[in-house]
């Protein structure tokens, strides 16, 4: 069970919008993990925001705990193996889909673009039927 | 300047994935489980996130161009392909194993537990992959506008 968070969770966010908003305002960019990772391997000339991006992200939840005393619940069901499996699976998948949860899902939609549109319906019902397999169909974790 | 700024919005993503819960994989996946513990709490953050980005687009890209120099980098492609498909229902089904996304994994990386370690090399792995196959079957215009 996690406890259900809707101010938590709609102030979260509000935050990752504000994100994408400032990272295009200021960067001309798109806030997607997929996008920005992908210019790191190889390094593109223009690595240094991504990197800066990726850090500021990474430190974020560690200051939030270290410095604010904020507690950041988490929790991770799956077996290492299938963690393995996992991270394979999506590492293929955004490549060939063009972008993740953050560059479909939130910046894609933002602009009403068909395609971002399309990935995101597909992964989320991808999702849905997964976990329903893995919990109710097989009693996994 | 540009280190600074995109350091500083870095902070904010990872604050607001932090907080929302989208770096809590068990929140994730209850998010998945409608005939289990669904907890609806990821509506809101896609809620929450899509309406500012939305009114904040509209108010931004009426500009000539980013603050900080240099133009807007913005997806063209408008169809809709196998490789998206695709691409897409394998994401979900991983996204669905795990509870990792791309976006919640890397500040998942800042409370230093194994599980995303483990699961950002695995996905590296699995985008270097999938890089490698793209160059070898030649598709007539593979994806890379970096959404």
């Amino acid at each position: 069970m996690t406890e259900f968070t809707p101010l938590l969770s709609l102030l979260g966010g509000a935050l990752i919008g504000l994100a994408a908003v400032a990272l295009m305002a200021l960067h001309g960019r798109i806030a997607g993990m997929t996008g920005i990772l992908g210019g790191l391997m190889p390094l593109a000339r223009d690595w240094g925001w991504r990197a800066a991006f990726l850090l500021g992200a990474i430190v974020a939840p560690a200051l939030m705990i270290w410095l604010g005393g904020v507690e950041i619940p988490f929790e991770s069901p799956a077996p290492m193996t299938w963690t393995v499996i996992s991270g394979l699976l999506v590492g293929v998948g955004v490549v060939y889909g063009g972008g993740c949860t953050s560059g479909h899902g939130i910046c894609g939609n933002a602009r009403l673009s068909p395609r971002s549109l399309v990935a995101t319906v597909t992964f989320m019902l991808a999702s849905f039927a997964t976990v329903f397999v893995i919990r109710h169909l097989i009693g996994g974790f | 300047m540009q280190l600074v700024s995109a350091l500083l919005i870095g902070l904010v993503f990872g604050a607001g994935i932090a907080l929302s819960g989208m770096a809590n994989p068990a929140k994730v996946l209850n998010f998945f489980d409608l005939a289990g513990t669904w907890d609806p709490s990821l509506i809101f953050v896609m809620g929450g996130a899509l309406a500012v980005t939305f009114v904040g687009y509209r108010v931004v890209l009426r500009r000539s161009g980013p603050v900080l120099g240099g133009g807007f980098y913005l997806p063209t492609r408008r169809d809709i392909d196998r490789p998206l498909v695709l691409g897409s229902a394998v994401f979900g089904i991983g996204w669905g194993i795990a509870g990792f996304c791309p976006g919640g994994v890397i500040p998942a990386l800042g409370l230093l537990r194994p599980e995303p370690v483990v699961f950002v090399v695995a996905m590296i792995v699995g985008i270097l992959l999938a890089r490698l196959l793209q160059r070898q079957t030649p598709s007539p215009e593979p994806d890379r506008q970096g959404v």
